[in-house]
C-alpha cells in the first residue's frame, strides 16, 4: 500500500500594530502582567469594541501581495466558546464573510516551483495566556496566572488549501509566507515570541484515491523544525493505525517536541458548537476602492517581482536572487552596494554578500541591519578587486578589518596601512618570477615532463615571495612566458 | 444571600423647614434649575433632603446602592458651577442610574447576585455626561436582573412595589427608574429600553419616558443585553423634563461602533435634540386654535385587537380625541407584522443576551462559587449560582436559536422578519402618517406575583412596543387615563416617531400635557 | 420540534450552566411553550429579503468606524489595582483560576 501525506495549514499571524485590534492597548511584548488590558480587553461590563485602521490595513497589503481579492465587504463574527484567556468567553473573528479570499503562494524545493492556494486570510482577535507554574489558588488549589496582555492583539488567519503533499513542501510553504508578511511589514515574524503560529491539518490517502482521509489538527507549532517533525510523526502515525485495522478519529493534537510525538488534547470532548453570528457590536467593514488602491500603490516590490528583476536586469541566477530576497533588508543592502560598482558587477557583489558578509554576520549573529560594513563601504572594497587593486584573497582580509573597524573601516585607508596594494609593476614581478626560476629547477623539470600541477606550485612560489600582493594573471603570463609554453 | 446594605451616613427626623427643598416642590427641571440658577435654593439643600426622602422611602428595595458622600459631592461640584454662573440646564438637578449603567464609586450589580460587589473601573458615557452637565445622582436604582423581565420581579434584591399600589408592579426592566420618578424622589432617571424596558414602567408608573432612536444614544457603558435593540432613555414627570435629560445624554460616542455620528445631516451632538423640539414648539404655537393642524396620527388596527383591556383602550381613544381636538387627523393603518414581533425580538434578544452574558464566569470579575472540583465546574456553578431564572432561561433560548441547524430557521428568519418589520413602520411613516399612536401595554399593571409560573405570558406583554425596537425607532410613553378596580392604575400613550424625530415626539408629547394633566396625577402611597 | 431533557443538557454544557434533573424538567416544559411561539416565525414568507442586523441600515449606510492606530500607556499600578479589585482571586498583576488543563 502506497500513501499520500495531505497538508493544509493555518498560520496565525500577529499583526505589527502598535495597538490591539479593538482597543488602545498597547501590543508590545514582554510587559509586566496585565498592564496592557484595558477595559475592553477584560471584557469588564459595558465594554464595546472598536476597530483599529492599522489591523485592516495590514490585512489588505497581505492580500494584495498574495494576489487575492480583498473584499469591500466583511463581516465580523462572534465565535462562542469558554476559555479563560478569552475574557468575553467569545472571539471576535470573521466567519462567512472574511476580509481576503483567495491568493496563492509560489515557493522553490529542489529546484522546483510549487504553488500553494490560499482559501482565505481573516482578521481576529488573539486571547490572553495562561501560566501554568504552580500558583496556589483561595482554598489552597493549584491555580493558573492569567495575563491578559495578549488578549485583543491582532491576527490574521491564513488558510491554505490542502495542496501539501510532504512535510518538506509544508516547511517551504510556512517559510515563503513567514518571509513574506515579515518582507511586507505586516508582521514581526518572531516566532519565540509568538508572533507567527503554524496549525497543521494532516490526513493519509492510499495513492490515487480521491477522497480525503480523516484529518487531525495539530495546533500551535512555533517552529519550522517542529512543524516538519509534527507533520512526519502524525502522518506515520495515522498510516500505522490504518495498516493495523483501526480507524483515524477527527481531534485536535498538540505535538511535543521533547517526546517527538503528537497526542490529543483533552479538553476537547464532543465537537465545538461555535453558534458563530455576526456581532451586533460592529458593522460590516466597508472598503473603499481608492483606499484599496492607495495601500497597492505603497506596498514595497514584492520579493518574486524583486528576485525576477535581480535576474533579469542584474543577471543573477535563480538561487542567488532568490537567496538575496529571502529579506528585504538584505535584497535592499544588495543593490544599495550594487550602485556603488560599475554596471556588470553584480555577481561579484552577490558573491560576496551572500559570502564572507553573511558568515561574519551569522558569527556574530547580527542582523544585515546592524551591519558594521556597509552596503557602500563593501562596494568601495570590491571596486578595488575590479580595478585590480587587491586580489580577492587579500580582500577578504580586508574586509576583516573593515569589520573590525580598522582605519574607520574604509578599504582604501586599510590597503594603505596595510600595505597589501598589489603590485602590477612588470618589472617587479619579472624580478620575482626570476628569482623563483632560480631557486626551484626541480620543479621547472616536473613541469617539462609534464606536469601540470608544478606549474601552480610556481605560481604559489611566486606569490609567496610576493606576499600575496602580485597580480596573478601577471605572474601566470610572465611564468608560460620564460618557461616557454 | 442578602441584599448589599444601602450606605447611610446619617439620618435625622423628617425636616420640618418650610423653604422648597424636595424636587417635587417645583413643577418642572426648567423651574427648578431657575431656582438653583438664581439661588433660591441649593443643590446640596436639595441632595440633603433627597438622601432623607430615599432613607425613609417606603420601598427599601428602590435603591440599590445609595452613598451619602458620593452624592454630597456631586452636589457641591454643582453648586460650584452654580456658583460660576456656568451651569446649564441640568446643574443641581437630583437624579438616579438604573443599576445597568456602569458607575465609578456606586457599585453596579444590574440587580444580580453575579455582580453584588462589582465597582466598575469606569463611567458609562451617559453617566459621565449627566455628571459634566451637573446632574446629582442619588443612587443606583433596582431593575430586573440584566434588564430581562417586565415587572422588576427579577431582581436578586427584592421585587419592586408600584408606587400608585404596592400590590402591583413598577414595571421593567427599568422599573425602579419609573417608580423612583413617581416616588417623587428625584426628578429624573435613566433607564434601558430593548423591547419597551422605559415604555413599559413609564405607562405603569404614570410618568414620561423615551426611547430614542437607536445609535443616537451611547450604549459604551450600559451593560448589554441585547446588543443589537438596547438604547438608553431617560424618564421624567413630563415631556418638558425629558428633553434636557435626553439632550444631554445623546450624542455621538466613538467608543461605541454603533453610535451614529450625524442624523438625517445634522450632528448627532447635545444640542440636536432641544433645536428640534424648540422648532416644533415654535410651529404648534403659532397653529392659534389648531396647534396641530397639519399633522396625521396613524394608528395600527392591529394595536387594537383582541388582548387589548377595554379601559386602555378607552384611554388612548380619549387621549387622540384629545390630538383631534387640537387640530392632528387620525389615519388608519395596518402594520400586518405586529403578533410576529414577538417571537422575532424573543429569537434575536436572548441570542444576543446569550452570548453578551458568556463573560460573567467568575473568572475575572463577579461571582465566584465558594467550592469546586476545577475550573470547568467553578464556571457552572458561579453561573448557575448566581444567575437568576428568567436570565438563565433566555440564555438557553439564545443558546438553542444559535446553534448549529437552528441558525438559519430562528435567528436568520428573525432578522428577516426584523427588516419586514421595520419596513412596514417605514411605508407607514413615509407615506401615510407622521407619527403612530397607540397602547404602551394591553393592560394596566399586573398583581405582583401573577405571572410567576407562566414562561412567556410576560413576553406577549411586549407586543405594542418591541416593534420600535426592531425598526429602532423613537417612541415614548406618557399618562393619559387611568384603570384597574379602583381607577388608580396609570395608563400609558405610545408616541412612535420617524428615525431621530426625538424632537417633534416631545413637542407633540408636551402639547399633550399641556391640554390634560394626566401626567401630574400622583400616587396615592407617596407623601 | 420539542426538545428531550438530552438536547437541553447539551444546551446547557454549551452555555456553561448546570442543572440537575429537576432543573431539566422545568426547562423542558418552559421550552414546550417557548418554542410554540418562536416557531410562528416560519409561518413568514421572506423570500428575498435580507436579514437585519443593524436597525438602521434600511434607512442609511452603517459601515464600521476605524481608529488611529496608538497605543495608551500600559496601566499604573493604581489603574492595575481598580481593574483587579473585582478579581475573586488575584496574585502578583495575574487572575488566578484552578489549573487550566491543555
Amino acid at each position: 500500500m502506497s500513501w499520500e501525506t495531505v497538508i493544509g495549514l493555518e498560520v496565525h499571524a500577529q499583526l505589527s500594530t502598535q495597538s490591539k485590534i479593538f482597543s488602545r492597548s498597547s501590543t508590545r511584548f514582554g510587559a509586566a502582567p496585565n498592564t496592557q488590558a484595558s477595559a475592553v480587553d477584560m471584557a469588564l461590563p459595558g465594554t464595546l469594541p472598536v476597530m483599529n485602521r492599522g489591523a485592516v490595513e495590514r490585512a489588505i497589503r497581505f492580500g494584495l501581495a498574495v494576489g487575492a481579492q480583498v473584499a469591500e465587504r466583511s463581516i465580523f463574527a462572534r465565535k462562542n466558546y469558554f476559555y479563560p484567556d478569552l475574557p468575553k468567553n467569545y472571539q471576535i473573528s470573521q466567519f462567512e464573510h472574511p476580509i481576503v479570499i483567495g491568493g496563492q503562494l509560489k515557493f522553490l524545493l529542489d529546484d522546483h516551483e510549487h504553488v500553494v492556494h490560499l482559501t482565505r486570510a481573516h482578521l481576529e482577535e488573539d486571547a490572553g495566556k495562561s501560566l501554568h507554574e504552580h500558583f496556589t489558588g483561595p482554598h489552597g488549589e493549584s491555580s493558573s496566572g492569567i495575563d491578559l496582555n495578549r488578549a485583543g492583539t491582532p491576527l490574521l488567519e491564513i488558510v491554505s488549501e490542502p495542496e501539501m503533499r510532504s512535510a518538506a513542501q509544508a516547511v517551504a510553504y510556512a517559510r515563503t509566507l513567514h518571509a513574506l508578511v515579515v518582507w511586507l511589514g505586516i508582521c514581526d515574524g518572531n516566532m519565540q515570541e509568538g508572533s507567527f503560529r503554524v496549525d497543521a491539518n494532516v490526513s493519509v490517502r492510499p495513492h490515487g484515491q480521491a477522497a480525503f482521509g480523516t484529518r487531525c489538527e495539530i495546533k500551535n507549532l512555533n517552529s519550522f523544525r517542529f512543524l516538519e517533525r509534527a507533520i512526519l510523526h502524525e502522518a506515520r502515525r495515522q498510516i500505522e493505525l490504518i495498516e493495523d485495522g483501526g480507524q483515524v478519529v477527527q481531534e485536535t493534537r498538540l505535538y511535543d517536541a521533547d517526546l517527538d510525538e503528537t497526542r490529543s488534547m483533552r479538553s476537547k470532548e464532543d465537537a465545538q458548537d461555535y453558534r458563530y453570528f455576526p456581532d451586533p457590536d460592529l458593522p460590516p467593514l466597508v472598503l473603499s476602492a481608492d483606499w484599496i488602491e492607495a495601500v497597492r500603490a505603497a506596498m514595497p516590490e514584492l520579493p518574486a517581482a524583486r528576485q525576477a528583476r535581480f535576474q533579469t536586469e542584474l543577471g543573477l541566477g535563480a538561487y542567488d536572487a532568490a537567496q538575496l530576497t529571502m529579506h528585504r533588508a538584505l535584497a535592499d543592502y544588495f543593490e544599495a552596494c550594487v550602485a556603488g560598482l560599475p554596471a556588470g558587477q553584480a555577481k561579484l557583489a552577490a558573491n560576496w554578500i551572500l559570502g564572507e558578509l553573511s558568515a561574519a554576520l551569522n558569527r556574530g549573529d547580527t542582523d544585515i541591519t546592524a551591519s558594521p560594513v556597509s552596503p557602500t563601504a563593501l562596494a568601495g572594497l570590491i571596486v578595488r578587486i575590479i580595478d585590480g587593486t587587491i586580489s580577492n584573497k587579500l580582500a577578504r582580509e580586508v574586509f576583516t578589518a573593515m569589520w573590525a573597524g580598522e582605519c574607520g573601516g574604509a578599504a582604501d585607508d586599510i590597503i594603505a596601512a596595510r600595505g597589501l596594494k598589489q603590485i602590477t609593476d612588470s618589472g617587479a614581478i619579472e624580478a620575482l618570477v626570476d628569482e623563483v626560476l632560480a631557486a626551484h629547477p626541480q620543479i621547472i623539470e616536473e613541469y617539462r615532463a609534464g606536469k601540470d600541477k608544478a606549474f601552480n606550485s610556481l605560481v604559489g612560489q611566486v606569490m609567496k615571495a610576493a606576499r600575496g600582493k602580485a597580480n596573478p594573471q601577471q605572474v601566470n603570463t610572465l611564468l608560460r612566458q620564460k618557461l616557454g609554453g | 444571600m442578602p441584599p448589599p446594605p444601602t450606605t447611610v451616613c446619617f439620618s435625622f427626623p423628617p425636616s420640618l423647614n418650610d423653604t422648597m427643598t424636595q424636587p417635587t416642590d417645583y413643577p418642572s427641571i426648567a423651574a427648578l434649575g431657575k431656582a438653583l440658577r438664581d439661588r433660591r435654593v441649593s443643590a446640596l439643600e436639595l441632595a440633603t433632603d433627597a438622601l432623607q426622602a430615599v432613607h425613609n422611602g417606603p420601598d427599601p428595595h428602590l435603591f440599590l446602592h445609595v452613598d451619602d458622600a458620593l452624592t454630597l459631592a456631586q452636589a457641591r461640584a454643582a453648586d460650584a458651577l452654580l456658583a460660576q454662573g456656568k451651569a446649564g440646564p441640568l446643574a443641581g438637578i437630583p437624579i438616579a442610574h438604573k443599576d445597568l449603567f456602569v458607575t465609578r464609586g456606586w457599585r453596579t450589580t444590574a440587580a444580580s447576585r453575579m455582580l453584588a460587589d462589582y465597582v466598575s473601573p469606569f463611567d458609562a458615557t451617559v453617566v459621565e455626561r449627566l455628571e459634566q452637565a451637573g446632574t446629582v445622582s442619588l443612587g443606583k436604582l433596582s431593575c430586573d436582573e440584566f434588564a430581562m423581565g417586565s415587572g422588576n420581579e427579577n431582581s436578586a434584591f427584592g421585587a419592586l412595589q408600584n408606587p400608585h399600589d404596592p400590590d402591583r408592579v413598577p414595571g421593567g426592566s427599568s422599573g425602579g427608574s419609573a417608580a423612583a420618578v413617581a416616588a417623587g424622589l428625584v426628578l429624573g432617571t435613566t433607564g434601558t429600553d430593548s423591547g419597551g424596558s422605559v415604555r413599559q414602567p413609564a405607562a405603569y408608573c404614570g410618568v414620561s419616558g423615551i426611547k430614542p432612536t437607536y445609535g443616537t444614544v451611547s450604549r459604551y457603558g450600559v451593560i448589554a443585553y441585547a446588543s443589537s435593540l438596547d438604547q438608553a432613555g431617560p424618564l421624567a414627570r413630563s415631556a418638558a423634563d425629558l428633553v434636557p435629560l435626553l439632550d444631554t445624554m445623546s450624542g455621538f460616542d466613538i467608543q461605541d461602533s454603533t453610535s451614529l455620528e450625524t442624523c438625517n445631516g445634522v450632528a448627532n451632538a447635545p444640542g440636536r435634540i432641544t433645536a428640534a423640539y424648540d422648532h416644533c414648539r415654535g410651529l404648534f404655537g403659532s397653529g392659534g386654535g389648531q396647534p396641530l393642524a397639519g399633522l396625521r396620527i396613524g394608528v395600527p388596527r392591529e394595536f387594537f385587537g383582541a388582548g387589548l383591556a377595554t379601559a386602555v383602550a378607552d384611554a388612548i381613544e380619549a387621549a387622540l380625541r384629545v390630538f383631534e381636538s387640537l387640530g392632528a387627523r387620525r389615519v388608519d393603518i395596518s402594520l400586518p407584522l405586529t403578533r410576529l414581533a414577538i417571537p422575532a425580538y424573543y429569537v434575536i434578544a436572548p441570542a444576543e443576551a446569550s452570548s453578551n452574558l458568556a463573560r460573567f464566569d467568575g473568572v475575572h470579575f463577579g461571582y465566584r462559587t465558594p467550592q469546586y472540583q476545577d475550573l470547568p465546574d467553578m464556571i457552572r456553578r458561579s453561573r448557575s449560582e448566581a444567575l437568576g431564572p428568567e436570565v438563565r432561561k433566555r440564555i438557553l433560548v439564545g443558546t438553542y436559536v444559535l446553534s448549529h441547524g437552528y441558525y438559519d430557521a430562528y435567528y436568520l428568519q428573525a432578522q428577516r422578519v426584523r427588516r419586514m418589520v421595520a419596513n412596514d413602520y417605514r411605508q407607514a411613516l413615509d407615506q401615510a402618517c407622521d407619527v403612530i399612536m397607540g397602547p404602551v401595554t394591553p393592560n394596566v399593571a399586573r398583581r405582583r406575583g401573577d405571572h410567576d409560573h407562566d414562561p412567556i405570558a410576560d413576553w406577549l406583554g411586549d407586543i405594542y412596543t418591541l416593534g420600535a425596537n426592531l425598526a429602532g425607532l423613537p417612541a415614548l410613553s406618557i399618562p393619559c387615563g387611568l384603570g384597574g378596580p379602583a381607577k388608580h392604575l396609570p395608563i400609558g400613550l405610545q408616541i412612535i416617531g420617524r428615525h431621530f424625530d426625538e424632537g417633534r415626539l416631545l413637542a407633540l408629547a408636551d402639547c399633550f400635557q399641556q391640554h390634560t394633566d394626566w401626567h401630574q396625577h400622583t400616587p396615592r402611597h407617596v407623601a | 420540534m420539542a426538545l428531550t431533557e438530552q438536547d437541553i443538557a447539551r444546551l446547557a454544557q454549551l452555555a456553561s450552566l448546570q442543572m440537575d434533573s429537576a432543573d431539566l424538567a422545568q426547562a423542558r416544559s418552559d421550552f414546550a411553550a417557548i418554542l410554540s411561539l418562536i416557531e410562528t416565525l416560519q409561518s413568514v414568507d421572506t423570500q428575498g429579503v435580507e436579514p437585519m442586523a443593524h436597525p438602521l441600515e434600511a434607512r442609511q449606510a452603517i459601515t464600521l468606524r476605524l481608529q488611529e492606530d496608538r497605543a495608551d500607556p500600559p496601566h499604573t499600578q493604581a489603574e492595575l489595582d481598580a481593574c483587579l479589585r473585582n478579581a475573586p482571586a488575584a496574585h502578583d498583576g495575574l487572575f488566578l483560576v484552578p489549573t487550566v488543563i491543555e
